[in-house]
């Protein structure tokens, strides 16, 4: 339970990553909060050549409004969102996420962005940002770009990044005075990875619904029009279309029946 | 920009319960080791080493972290506080450990050390949690012996103490 041997670089801006990165590529790997990386490198499921540490980069370090939404820098722990004056009602489905998402020590180190990059499918924060719609500001030497959240997890730990890039900033949508939200998880123990996480957002005009640790990624559904009379429906057809997983923890059926029961939960306090 | 090469061992100097230490650390040297074997410091136990048992919790600049999932080289210049800074020179238990002693939240002691530590940080921030609140900060630590229960209470009494009721 002993990291391979690695170089580590400290670096001081954003040049100095997005230099690292062009020159190493895939043998480079960032260090944020190294909450998800650390285990990887201790079990050595990760081993790559340089770790890139940006986790006292100050240029990288803000949280700020920006075209209605929370621009969350790469190197914000999740302590200092959750802490955040105002959280719940910028962001109440993230601040009712909150309590899931792994435990206080490792919430004081771990990034924001970081879980986004690691792109476990059972994470909170991925699915948040699938279901509030929001996006993925990727940097490299030859500038940044924006991928939406729906295009940019491509499967477990996989995403859209490019071995040159690496992830400046995340941005949530803030909530809208007419929406309502509800987070509901079932996990073996408290803090644990979901096996089963719903979050579900809604308005006047519809509601949207999006489930983690199901299949590969998290996965959503908009519905225009949902009362009591076609929920189940609804929510059977979804978690019917839905790829789910077996693992050691519960059957791909039980993780249907998961989506069903949670997403009625939830569904029943956002229509309220 | 500051490099260390994965065969170096570089100088780390930190500020270990308010004392300058410095000891050698290659890149992948993790602070649990290096605290335990560089600097002698065995009161912080290792577990799991991916940060699910939470024995290994320490303070870096007063925040309450994993040290199997920190690198030595990361913490060169910090403060960290382990167990072995709580009681006073004269080994004079703190509040918190005087707590934990007067309602039997330990046996074994494994997973002691780092409960200690979370709370530090923890009773800073929330000052009166409810017993909710400190059993969700206390999933983050495995203990085996106790069934969680008179921890819990030493820390509730412990936030009673400190509030004077």
């Amino acid at each position: 339970m002993k990291p391979a041997k690695f170089d580590y670089v400290r670096a001081d801006n954003v040049d100095d990553a997005c230099t690292l990165l062009t020159e190493y590529g895939d043998d480079a790997r960032i260090l944020a909060g190294g909450q998800s990386l650390l285990p990887m490198l201790n079990m050595r499921l990760a081993q790559p050549r340089v770790l890139v540490d940006i986790s006292q980069t100050a240029a990288l370090n803000f949280i700020r409004v920006e075209d209605e939404s929370l621009c969350i820098g790469a190197s914000v722990t999740q302590a200092s969102l959750e802490w955040r004056d105002h959280l719940a009602t910028e962001l109440p489905l993230v601040s009712q996420a909150f309590p899931h998402i792994s435990h206080f020590p490792i919430r004081n180190r771990g990034t924001v962005c970081g879980s986004i990059a690691h792109a476990d499918p059972s994470a909170e924060l991925p699915l948040c940002l699938l279901a509030l719609g929001g996006d993925i500001v990727l940097r490299s030497k030859s500038g940044a770009r924006r991928v939406s959240a729906d295009d940019f997890f491509l499967g477990t730990l996989r995403t859209a990044r490019e071995a040159d890039e690496f992830i400046e900033a995340v941005r949530y949508p803030l909530a809208k005075p007419n929406q309502r939200f509800a987070f509901e998880e079932f996990s073996m123990h408290h803090g644990d990875y979901a096996i089963v996480a719903v979050a579900a957002v809604a308005d006047e005009a519809g509601l949207r619904i999006a489930v983690g640790g199901v299949a590969d990624r998290p996965a959503s559904q908009y519905w225009r029009s949902v009362s009591g009379n076609n929920i189940g429906t609804l929510l059977h057809d979804f978690s019917a279309s839905l790829d789910a997983q077996e693992d050691q923890h519960a059957t791909a059926q039980y993780r249907r029946h998961l989506v069903r029961a949670l997403g009625k939960i939830a569904i029943a306090k956002v229509l309220r | 920009m500051k490099k260390i090469n994965a065969a170096e061992r570089a100088i780390i100097t930190l500020q270990l319960n308010g004392i300058e230490r410095s000891g050698h650390a290659e890149p992948r040297m993790l602070l649990s080791d290096f605290l335990r074997h560089e600097l002698g410091a065995t009161g912080t136990h290792v577990g799991c080493e991916h940060g699910v048992c939470g024995a290994c919790t320490i303070c870096v600049d007063g925040i309450a972290a994993r040290s199997c999932l920190t690198l030595a080289v990361q913490v060169d210049g910090r403060r960290v506080d382990t167990v072995e800074g709580l009681a006073d020179r004269d080994g004079l238990l703190s509040d918190l450990q005087q707590s934990f002693k007067r309602h039997h939240a330990l046996q074994c002691g494994f997973c002691t050390a780092g409960i200690l530590m979370s709370c530090m940080d923890y009773l800073k921030r929330v000052p009166n949690p409810t017993e909710q609140q400190v059993r969700e900060m206390l999933s983050g630590h495995l203990c085996r012996c106790t069934g969680y229960t008179n921890i819990v209470d030493a820390i509730l009494d412990t936030a009673r103490r400190r509030a004077g009721t």
